[in-house]
């Protein structure tokens, strides 16, 4: 799915991309799916910049598919880095964009929890989980976020 | 459009540490 002309230009825009194989570049591939622990691929590991993981997906993924979990990724680096408001707009970018992908239902649960990280105000989960009750119903997040309403 | 591949990954990460800019790692056996 790589030469995806909107996945290409998401990974340009957004992050430094690597790549390393197991056959055309066996030492390199020892290292680092040693380091990162990721003996299968394909495997794609989301860094922060300072080369932690955030974010791993495993498998083929579809093209919507895969451009959502790379979204979420880059969400998930701005989360953890507190980073609430740049998170919140990334994760509800999938639930806006790409609402019919597995990972859409994910990024609507962390994209009510963003805004209460950042407030401390309970109301953005209360809408979150109201909003799991319209879409998404039969979804793990929505069972996750049934306790906010 | 392409995406901007590199081998070397210790290059990748000290740029991105350099830039305060995420990467993408890829284990990937297909083709390059």
């Amino acid at each position: 799915m790589w030469p995806n002309e909107r996945v290409a230009r998401f990974v340009n825009e957004n992050l430094l991309a690597a790549r390393v194989h197991p056959r055309q570049n066996p030492d390199a591939f020892k290292q680092y799916s040693e380091r990162y622990k990721a003996p299968w691929t394909p495997t794609i590991l989301l860094l922060d910049s300072d080369g932690v993981e955030h974010h791993r997906i495993e498998g083929f993924l579809p093209v919507d598919d895969l451009l959502a979990q790379l979204m979420i990724g880059r969400a998930r680096i701005a989360f953890d880095a507190e980073q609430w408001a740049d998170a919140e707009r990334r994760f509800r970018e999938v639930v806006d964009t790409l609402p019919n992908t597995d990972a859409a239902a994910e990024a609507l649960y962390w994209s009510g929890v963003a805004p209460y990280k950042a407030t401390g105000n309970p109301a953005s989960l209360k809408a979150t989980g109201q909003a799991f009750k319209e879409r998404y119903r039969d979804s793990p997040w929505a069972k996750k976020a049934s306790v906010w309403t | 459009m392409k995406i901007d591949f590199r081998q070397d990954v210790d290059r990748v990460l000290q740029e991105a540490k350099a830039q305060q800019k995420p990467v993408l790692l890829d284990f990937n056996a297909a083709p390059m």
